[in-house]
């Protein structure tokens, strides 16, 4: 919409989310003024906790769910009033594994890409069945397809019709480590065509392999959107966590430097620590805890969650 | 206008017939065929004719029709309604289909159903009773109204139910009573007055009466009010169908 000699922001939105707001017939406030902007050919991840409105948001763009207010431009086009165009450029693989149960993996797949509008193309359906490793199960019925089966063949439905642009909805839950490894293959594939990619996933892996972008959502609202680099510097956190001989009441003064938490009624000692590994602060601590007599029976770390991280997230903004 | 998407859905609907043609087809013709059958051949000579039409031959209509408003409401609710259950109607609502090609494809292949199954048991009838079709234009206007009327109402029911128990119930509580009771298997004009006063609140009375009326040229009512009460019911369902696209009633959040 730029003019084409203007000095306009050098980024190319293929879906420009303006001002959209949901809220549920329940009175549950699933999304509050939402503004993002997805760039043409990129691969965004969406992350977020259960219940922040992942789903809301990509359900809003494909036309499932209609937002109580705002709009939604894909490629140009309103995805209210010019459904049909902006529909024909989507391609949705929903979270949940829903399925035709009867109908054979070919019919299912060639039937999503003439509902998309599209003339039948045997071809084509063969080229997406082999991608995602369905050939040999194309006469099989639905029904007899395993759970890793059946998220293929709804990536394949989605592919089916040729999308520009491909929302993947936790796309990996409940698929094996070598197949979500050939899945990912697929994914880069398609982005190296041009195709733009949303993705919503609980692996933190995931995104900071594939993405270009993430954003997190939480409470229906975006809280950041960063490039990946900028966002994994924030995220490497990790934790110590100490399970105490003796319960403490309270953090003794001596190690108030290292920000240390209480919980599990003062039996569990938690240090909080960087990734980048400060100047051995880890033997620092124990040395000190040695010092004061606290003993400890075990101990372990974990890298926070992305769940957890979020929280963080959500805290550290206000 | 998305002809790959009305053909897609209309085809998947009509190979989901060809799958359960046991259900569908077969099982509906028996039954209609044992009344042929029973009140046909066995019982009939024993009944008086009614309005110069042997007994067996009376019902025929009635039956037919009565057949093809069960089945019209049945497949096309379930149609609709078994996306809705298992989920997948998330990719009917995000692919570019108006709501016009929604239902001109699930409403049109049940009644395409529907249409072809009172063919059959037409052809079945013949069999076994004397049938005569004085007015085989207006019977075939008559059973298409009444197949597309009902498959939108099954259409509705689709939509509106909550589960399967609802589904059944609907064609079992009301449209089958409504059937028998709709002057089927007699003309309400052998009823006590206040009967057929009471019968004349029956929808289904008009479609059978102008329905046999194409067979043996003789109705219950009027065929104007037939076909008017035919043409109002169809309006009443469109205008709730439109309603609830404009809505999103059950469909949209």
């Amino acid at each position: 919409m730029t003019a084409a000699g203007q000095a306009a922001p050098a980024v190319d939105a293929i879906i420009s989310i303006r001002s959209i707001a949901k809220t549920y017939a329940s009175g549950f406030r699933a999304l509050g003024r939402i503004d993002l902007d997805i760039r043409r050919g990129e691969l965004f991840a969406l992350l977020g906790p259960n219940g922040a409105g992942k789903t809301t948001l990509i359900s809003i763009i494909c036309g499932i769910v209609t937002p109580s207010s705002g709009t939604v431009l894909v490629d140009g086009h309103d995805t209210v009033t010019d459904y049909r165009a902006t529909r024909s450029l989507i391609g949705l693989v929903p979270q949940e594994l829903t399925t035709d149960a009867f109908e054979s993996v070919w019919n299912t797949v060639a039937f999503s890409r003439r509902l998309f509008g599209k003339a039948a193309n045997p071809a084509h359906i063969e080229k997406v069945l082999k991608d995602l490793s369905l050939w040999d199960k194309k006469d099989s019925k639905v029904m007899t397809l395993s759970g890793g089966m059946k998220r293929r063949l709804l990536i394949a439905k989605a592919l089916s019709h040729e999308p520009r642009i491909l929302f993947l909805d936790e796309p990996t839950a409940g698929v094996d480590v070598t197949l979500r490894a050939g899945m990912w293959d697929l994914v880069q594939s398609l982005r190296a065509f041009g195709v733009t990619i949303i993705l919503t996933t609980h692996y933190l892996e995931e995104a900071e392999e594939m993405a270009d972008r993430i954003g997190v959502i939480d409470k229906g609202s975006i809280i950041l959107v960063e490039d990946k680099a900028a966002l994994m510097r924030k995220l490497g956190r990790k934790q110590l966590t100490l399970h105490l001989a003796q319960p403490l009441g309270a953090i003794p003064a001596a190690l108030a430097p290292y920000h240390l938490d209480l919980a599990n009624h003062g039996a569990d000692l938690i240090y909080s620590y960087d990734d980048k590994g400060q100047r051995g602060s880890i033997a620092d601590l124990l040395r000190s805890l040695t010092e004061l007599g606290i003993e400890f029976k075990d101990l372990h770390t974990t890298q926070s969650s992305l769940e957890e991280i979020f929280v963080s997230l959500v805290g550290g903004a206000r | 206008m998305n002809r790959h998407a009305l053909a897609a859905i209309y085809r998947f609907e009509m190979a989901r017939w060809r799958r359960t043609l046991a259900q569908s087809v077969i099982s509906p013709v028996l039954a209609t065929s044992l009344y042929f059958v029973v009140f046909g051949s066995a019982l009939g000579p024993r009944i008086p004719v009614i309005d110069g039409v042997a007994y067996g031959a009376f019902i025929v209509p009635g039956l037919i029709l009565l057949s093809v408003l069960t089945q019209s409401v049945s497949n096309a609710s379930f149609g609709i309604y078994f996306p809705r259950f298992t989920g997948t109607i998330y990719e009917l609502l995000s692919a570019p289909v108006s709501y016009l090609e929604i239902v001109l494809s699930y409403a049109g292949a049940a009644a395409t159903k529907s249409i072809i199954l009172g063919l059959i048991m037409l052809a079945t009838a013949a069999f076994f009773v004397p049938l005569r079709i004085e007015h085989p234009l207006w019977m075939l206007a008559f059973l298409v109204l009444t197949a597309v009327t009902f498959s939108l109402l099954g259409f509705i029911l689709g939509i509106w139910a909550d589960g399967f128990e609802q589904l059944q119930l609907v064609p079992l509580l009301i449209i089958t009573p409504l059937g028998f009771l709709g002057g089927a298997f007699y003309s309400i004009d052998m009823l006590p007055p206040l009967w057929r006063g009471i019968s004349l609140a029956n929808p289904v009375v008009y479609l059978i009466s102008g329905f046999r009326w194409s067979f043996y040229g003789q109705a219950d009512v009027a065929l104007a009010i037939s076909l008017a009460m035919n043409l109002v019911f169809l309006a009443v369902f469109v205008a709730i169908i439109a309603w609830i696209f404009r809505t999103g009633y059950r469909l949209k959040t």
